[in-house]
């Protein structure tokens, strides 16, 4: 390797970290304007971890998982997607954690096929969402699954985009 | 003579041919305080029986109603899609008895049969309905017939002179004096409403018998037709009632943990086969109504559900996913193992059973077309009746001639029904909201 390669390698390398370091000042920035926000200092000592799936704060924090509330499935299929597993977890930690909380796992399916098979399906769904959370150690009495089916779409339209909105559990805290 | 009632019967010959312009055919409008029905004759078919409705002589001391019994009689042939009425305009006489038709001039307006007739009593005491059929070639008389009618039953009557007209032609019980029960939904988001409703064969003179903010869903009747069953979310969970149509009192059924759906009554009326859930999945299970019995008949982890009855009473046919995809198939009432039924296609379900127990026509499903296929159980041929793309709740008429189903045109929920051949094709649409899981009632006597 010539010395012009060297330079030119070295020159590369430092644009590099630069351009890291600069997203990573971006990310720094956006943050603190959060607890900029905030009202008081203290805040940022105390401040929530999103990461705990224990903190009942987390249930409104949207940088939490515990935020997220709906869970998405495949056409007549009832398994977790794997994108989806992780809120799962973070709920079923939180439930098994606070042994005052307790959810409705409400399943629901889309418009296609018959009306009391997607009963069953959304009720399936529920059920498998419901078996993670045992398996996570949250207790029957808990948790209950209710299916309404294709009863209670989000949305009303005909297409793909919206069938896969309507194909879903939805997470509901009857207690926190 | 109504004027809501348009015939067209230069098209009727035509409509097989043409079926985008079949909706001029026939256009019924029917308002009241709950719905307007609208009933269109999409395809009909070539070769329809043409056939003289004469208007009834009023002989009655009150004022006729406003739409006559000829009328409501004419509309119910038609609507069959097997025969092809004399339009009004062309009624050149109004011969009251057998004694009073000149043959040759209805001969010559090419008319195969006619019907003519008289109408006696009062408003207030009821009427006395008499009519006759005759063969117009042959001058037979085919039929005579005399109906004591309650006051306010004449379209009712008029129902029956049709079934009467319908059965002595075609050879099979008519259906037009019959019922038919459908859920809808109005509204959006929390302001939604859900109604069961009851209205006649034709779409008139619908009554919402259960409103309700929450689903209702899956109505099936008794086989009095009296009665319907039917699953509420009222309670937060599903629950199946029955309700009395007469009379309006209801009972509840079941509301175990999870899911109570998909009643069906069976044959003689004393038991209910539904779809609970409270094992942990979807079985079927069989409830003696007076009871607090419910056996369960299916064990298995799959998705079992919406039972029917065949109408011997002998088996139950219900949808299961234990094959990996939801499929049709039959278990002796007794018990015992499961027989898988359909076989064509990746999706089928919602089975409805003729009344011979020859044919099932169920929701069969391919990537993202879900149509109305009809399977005959005695050659397991299939023919696909119905062309949406959202097609469920297939509903056997009670003398197997047409089948009621849902259907979904512009995002909205519609009515269809369609000859068992497929060929006879007709649309009855709510003005406003969704209407969805039609059931057609039994034949009442």
């Amino acid at each position: 390797m010539n010395s012009i390669t060297k330079l030119l390698l070295a020159l590369m390398l430092v644009m590099g970290l630069t351009a890291c370091k600069k997203d990573e000042i971006k990310d720094d920035t956006d943050s603190a304007v959060i607890v900029d926000d905030s009202t008081t200092q203290d805040v940022t000592t105390n401040a929530i971890d999103p990461r705990n799936h224990t903190d009942a704060r987390n249930l409104d924090n949207p940088e939490s998982l515990l935020s997220k509330r709906v869970i998405y499935f495949d056409y007549d299929q009832s398994t977790v997607r794997a994108e989806f597993r992780p809120v799962v977890e973070a709920h079923a930690a939180f439930v098994a954690a606070n042994s005052s909380a307790s959810v409705t796992l409400e399943g629901h399916a889309d418009e296609r096929g018959s009306r009391e098979y997607n009963l069953a399906l959304g009720e399936r769904r529920g059920n498998s969402v419901s078996g993670l959370f045992s398996a996570q150690g949250v207790r029957g009495s808990q948790m209950s699954v209710v299916s309404y089916g294709e009863e209670r779409p989000i949305c009303r339209e005909t297409s793909d985009s919206c069938w896969g909105s309507n194909r879903r559990v939805e997470i509901v805290y009857t207690a926190r | 003579m109504n004027k809501q009632l348009i015939y067209k019967r230069s098209k009727i010959s035509h409509l097989l041919a043409s079926f985008s312009l079949g909706v001029m055919g026939l256009l019924f409008l029917v308002q009241n305080s709950y719905a307007k029905l609208e009933i269109e004759i999409l395809e009909g078919v070539s070769g329809a029986i043409p056939i003289a409705i004469v208007p009834l002589k009023w002989e009655a001391t009150t004022p006729p109603p406003l739409t006559l019994p000829n009328t409501v009689v004419a509309a119910d042939l038609y609507r069959s899609g097997l025969f092809n009425p004399l339009p009004a305009e062309d009624i050149i006489a109004t011969p009251a008895s057998g004694d009073e038709i000149r043959f040759a001039a209805w001969q010559a307006l090419k008319n195969d049969y006619i019907v003519v007739g008289k109408i006696s009593g009062d408003v207030v005491d009821g009427y006395e309905v008499s009519f006759e059929l005759f063969d117009i070639h042959t001058q037979q008389r085919l039929l005579a017939r005399v109906l004591p009618v309650k006051p306010g039953d004449l379209r009712y009557a008029a129902h029956r002179i049709a079934d009467a007209v319908y059965e002595r032609i075609i050879g099979v019980p008519g259906a037009f004096a019959t019922r038919i029960a459908y859920i809808t939904a109005t509204g959006t988001g929390n302001n939604i409403e859900f109604q069961l409703m009851v209205a006649d064969a034709d779409g008139f003179s619908p009554q919402a018998i259960a409103t309700s903010p929450e689903p209702l869903m899956s109505p099936a009747w008794s086989p009095d037709g009296n009665q319907v069953a039917y699953v509420s979310f009222e309670k937060g969970n599903s629950a199946i009632y029955i309700q009395n149509i007469l009379t309006g009192s209801r009972q509840l059924i079941s509301s175990f943990k999870g899911i109570n759906g998909a009643p069906s009554f069976s044959p003689d009326g004393r038991r209910l086969a539904v779809s609970l859930s409270k094992s942990g999945n979807s079985e079927i299970y069989l409830h003696t109504l007076g009871s607090s019995d419910f056996t369960r008949l299916t064990n298995h982890w799959s998705i079992d559900t919406e039972p029917v009855w065949d109408s011997n009473g002998r088996y139950i046919y219900f949808t299961s996913d234990r094959a990996g995809r939801p499929q049709i198939y039959r278990i002796k009432v007794t018990g015992g193992s499961p027989e898988r039924i359909s076989w064509e296609g990746e999706y089928n379900a919602r089975a409805s059973i003729s009344p011979r127990n020859n044919k099932i026509a169920m929701v069969q499903g391919s990537k993202n077309r879900y149509r109305i296929a009809i399977q005959d159980l005695e050659n397991n041929r299939l023919i696909v009746v119905s062309n949406g793309i959202l097609d469920e709740s297939p509903s056997f008429a009670p003398n197997g001639s047409m089948i009621l189903y849902a259907s979904k045109e512009n995002g909205k929920g519609v009515l269809s029904a369609v000859s068992v051949d497929g060929r006879v094709k007709q649309r009855l649409i709510l003005s406003e909201g969704d209407v969805r899981e039609p059931a057609w009632s039994p034949i009442i006597q």
